[in-house]
């Protein structure tokens, strides 16, 4: 699987005085199964981006390829999109509707045409991966669910469609710690079984850094960086410039180091800190 | 686009018209309304739309704002033209099997489109230079002699209130529920009536569900800042008359005047 | 007498069947009895469903208890002719910022509070134009507010709270929506509200917010399981790890290097780390 976007430009509506640049010239390619964690500052093209990916809006100009197939241009299979790229919205609960849990999960595969005796088996499948008990949760309405359970349902939605690529847009926001560290081993284990191409954009450094084989920043409709986490943090000041900032145990090693002399550290988690530390210890 | 929709919104300002009381400004659009169903020929309309542009000149809100309003609109006002353009009987301009095209029909569907477009740029201007707030409190005091016999008036300006400031919100909602239904595959644009109907249900449950929330997590809001309905309520803004809506008040005396003797000429 | 004060209070929601007979009920909160000082700062944590809200939405008279007492600046939440005025000083700021605001404008929205306390004309303009100064948004005051950003949504929520004069502000997840630089600036707004001397609570999801408070109370099932300094609380791991929540990070990495708890700072944590890395260089060269 290969997604490939060439020089994407998107102008919300462009004639009238209060247009407003999105995306400004966003080239990137992912090849092969992963996880790029997506950050930026609030406006800055995140979301816009994601939407491009799904063919929910449509460039000003720029291309984008899916595995070398332009979905940009005049006639474009939007199923056929869609079979292929799953898209999370932000708060997805919030798009539940379906009188029990494994109805709303099937109106994806439904709406793609797939087979009703395959519907089932790809709803068990698709609550089961997200962590949720099939048995228990199939017949109830979504609506009874905890808030974090909902999200989870919300998200079996997009993944009984079985895309190759899946893109989760703030998919912990909102949810309390407990429910927030189910969801990224939920993210993990889904990458890791299912071997996807995984977007996500988050406002949470430390999620990035702990899931992200690749880290793209987005500043002003345009990449700023692109690199892994460990390139993409080391970049303190540009973050900085742009209202980002290090995870906060990358904050913390900062700290102690600017008050330690001969200590340095890279650290971006606790783990990694207290192993710097130890080690700085033992001398 | 939602941020075309130039109808209710307000654009900050201190001009002449910003400054009049709501209540002229109410009064004189429902009267500029009438005049213009008044207007019977070429010379009238000429001064409605003069007068309008004087207006706008005084308002400062710049024309290309106002017009944008329009362009949501257009479909409605393209069909009213269409509609009389074929509908009215008369003296024969041009003939298609089943379809004429008189000109009393021209000049009427030529008028009712002039006429439409002063009506939603007189409309549009009002809630232009009027803040919500002021607009909503000068409905409620107008509508006070009314509640004598019953007719809640505060509550149908705070209900208006809380309308306008929640169209926006409601409509971002609506747009990301669509987005996020079709990326689930949902197709809104192709097959019959009756299928296209049946795939709204995913974005309208949604929605309900999303304003019920919306609509309890405000009045949970409103109680905790101590809203207990009309009675004992102040305002920050007190609206009141002032000379400028005495000359307002003239202005729109003479305007409609000169329309009356225009029906003449 | 505590500013707030509450006693055993419980709070049962019954669910009724299609008759009206009561069917199942559940104890959202179970004999809470708590003091709020004036002045304090006090964070409130817990899992999702373990009370906070409802907790919240009882101490202003949104709720009212099944059993037990509220008591605000000596009033019963349950005495119909105090309301307004207990809730004149107890405000309160919301999770959805976009929910709570009223009037479109933003000087409108905030004189909203009071406006219906009835106070005079040219006074809410001046409490209107001070709470827009007090969160930065004065610049903004006659801007629609559905254009401003999350952040800058929750800072007017903040001023049509300050604009009532309360002496007292819950906030409830004000943060929980909002970017990086959002939550930020609203701590910043809660730190400088306590420091003048408003009566601050917090419910809240991140530690590292909970941890700038005086007192935390730590609430599961509808009791309160914990009720003390951010250091006490996070200095017992398992505790936190039983009650559902993390630890801030600085105190995860004390926890983890084996410090005690008094070390509660990163000079404290640093001056530790260089004497523990000196005391292993002195005893390697003897």
């Amino acid at each position: 699987m290969r997604i490939e976007a060439r020089n994407l430009k998107y102008t919300y509506s462009p004639d009238m005085p209060g247009s407003a640049t999105a995306l400004d010239g966003v080239s990137f390619c992912v090849d092969g199964a992963g996880i790029v964690g997506i950050i930026g500052h609030t406006g800055s093209g995140k979301s816009t981006l994601l939407q491009h990916l799904n063919g929910l809006i449509a460039p000003t100009s720029g291309d984008i390829f899916i595995d070398g197939e332009c979905i940009t241009g005049g006639k474009r299979n939007l199923t056929d999109i869609r079979r292929k790229i799953g898209l999370v919205f932000q708060y997805p609960e919030y798009q539940l509707f379906e009188e029990s849990v494994a109805a709303d999960v099937a109106f994806g595969p439904k709406n793609l045409g797939v087979k009703s005796d395959e519907i089932e088996d790809r709803v068990r499948r698709a609550i089961e991966v997200v962590g949720l008990d099939y048995e228990d949760v199939k017949d109830k309405s979504p609506f009874e669910l905890s808030g974090g359970m909902k999200r989870r349902a919300a998200i079996a939605g997009v993944i009984a469609m079985e895309p190759e690529v899946l893109m989760l847009d703030e998919p912990t926001a909102g949810l309390d710690p407990a429910a927030h560290r189910d969801i990224l081993a939920m993210i993990k284990r889904m990458q890791r079984e299912m071997e996807m191409i995984i977007l996500f954009v988050s406002h949470n450094m430390a999620d990035i850094a702990e899931l992200s084989d690749r880290v793209i920043v987005m500043s002003e409709g345009k990449i700023a960086m692109d690199g892994t986490p460990r390139e993409v943090f080391a970049e303190r000041e540009r973050l900085t410039e742009m209202g980002l900032s290090l995870p906060l145990a990358g904050k913390l090693g900062l700290e102690i180091s600017e008050r330690l002399k001969d200590f340095a550290t890279e650290a971006l988690s606790i783990d990694e800190l207290a192993g710097d530390i130890e080690r700085y210890i033992k001398g | 686009m939602i941020r075309d929709i130039t109808l209710g919104q307000y654009y900050p300002g201190n001009s002449v018209i910003h400054r009049l009381d709501a209540r002229t400004k109410i009064i004189a659009t429902l009267l500029y309304i009438v005049v213009l169903f008044m207007v019977k020929n070429f010379w009238g309309f000429l001064i409605a739309a003069a007068f309008m542009f004087a207006i706008i000149e005084f308002s400062r809100v710049p024309v290309r704002f106002i017009f944008r309003g329009l362009t949501a609109v257009f479909l409605i006002i393209a069909f009213t033209f269409v509609i009389n353009l074929f509908m009215v009987d008369g003296r024969v301009l041009w003939e298609w099997k089943f379809l004429s095209i008189t000109y009393e029909g021209v000049s009427r569907a030529f008028f009712m489109a002039v006429r439409l477009v002063l009506l939603i740029i007189g409309s549009s201007l009002m809630t232009l230079t009027t803040k919500p707030i002021e607009l909503t409190d000068g409905l409620e005091k107008l509508l006070k002699p009314f509640s004598k016999i019953g007719l809640p008036s505060h509550e149908i300006a705070l209900m208006m209130t809380i309308a306008l400031r929640f169209i926006p919100t409601l409509m971002e909602e609506t747009d990301k529920i669509i987005k996020a239904q079709q990326a689930r595959g949902a197709d809104f644009e192709s097959g019959n009536l009756l299928y296209r109907a049946k795939a709204l249900i995913p974005i309208l449950i949604p929605l309900f569900i999303n304003s019920f929330r919306i609509a309890q997590d405000l009045a949970l809001a409103m109680e905790a800042r101590c809203y207990h309905g009309g009675s004992g309520r102040t305002r920050m803004n007190e609206i009141k008359f002032h000379r400028g809506d005495v000359i307002a008040a003239l202005l729109m005396a003479v305007f409609t005047g000169i329309i009356v003797l225009s029906r003449s000429l | 007498m505590a500013f707030i004060s509450v006693r055993d209070l419980t709070l049962e929601f019954t669910k009724y069947d299609e008759e009206g007979r009561a069917e199942s009920s559940n104890k959202a909160l179970d004999t809470i009895s708590l003091d709020i000082e004036k002045g304090s700062f006090t964070a409130v944590v817990g899992m999702n469903g373990s009370g906070k809200s409802t907790l919240a939405k009882c101490l202003n008279g949104l709720l009212l208890p099944t059993e037990g007492s509220v008591n605000v600046d000596g009033m019963d939440t349950s005495d119909d002719s105090h309301i307004w005025d207990i809730r004149s000083k107890v405000g309160m700021v919301f999770q959805n910022p976009d929910n709570q605001i009223v009037s479109s404008i933003v000087e409108d929205d905030v004189a909203f509070g009071p406006e219906n306390l009835g106070i005079e004309p040219a006074e809410i303009c001046r409490r209107v134009d001070d709470a827009l100064r007090k969160v930065g948004m004065y610049e903004k005051k006659d801007k629609p507010a559905h254009m401003l950003s999350g952040g800058q949504k929750q800072r007017i929520a903040i001023a049509g709270a300050v604009a009532m004069r309360p002496d007292c502000i819950i906030f409830d997840e004000p943060t929980a929506m909002l970017d990086p630089s959002g939550r930020g600036k609203v701590m910043e707004i809660i730190k400088e509200l306590n420091a003048e001397g408003i009566t601050c609570i917090l419910i809240t999801h991140f530690m590292e917010e909970a941890a700038e408070s005086d007192r935390i109370i730590a609430l599961k099932d509808g009791r309160i399981a914990s009720d003390s300094s951010p250091i006490d609380l996070f200095s017992d791991a398992r505790l936190i790890e039983e009650l559902g929540l993390e630890l801030p990070p600085a105190i995860e990495l004390r926890e983890r290097l084996g410090m005690d708890k008094c070390v509660s700072n990163i000079e404290d944590m640093a001056d530790e780390i260089r004497g523990r890395a000196q005391q292993g260089r002195n005893s390697f060269s003897e």
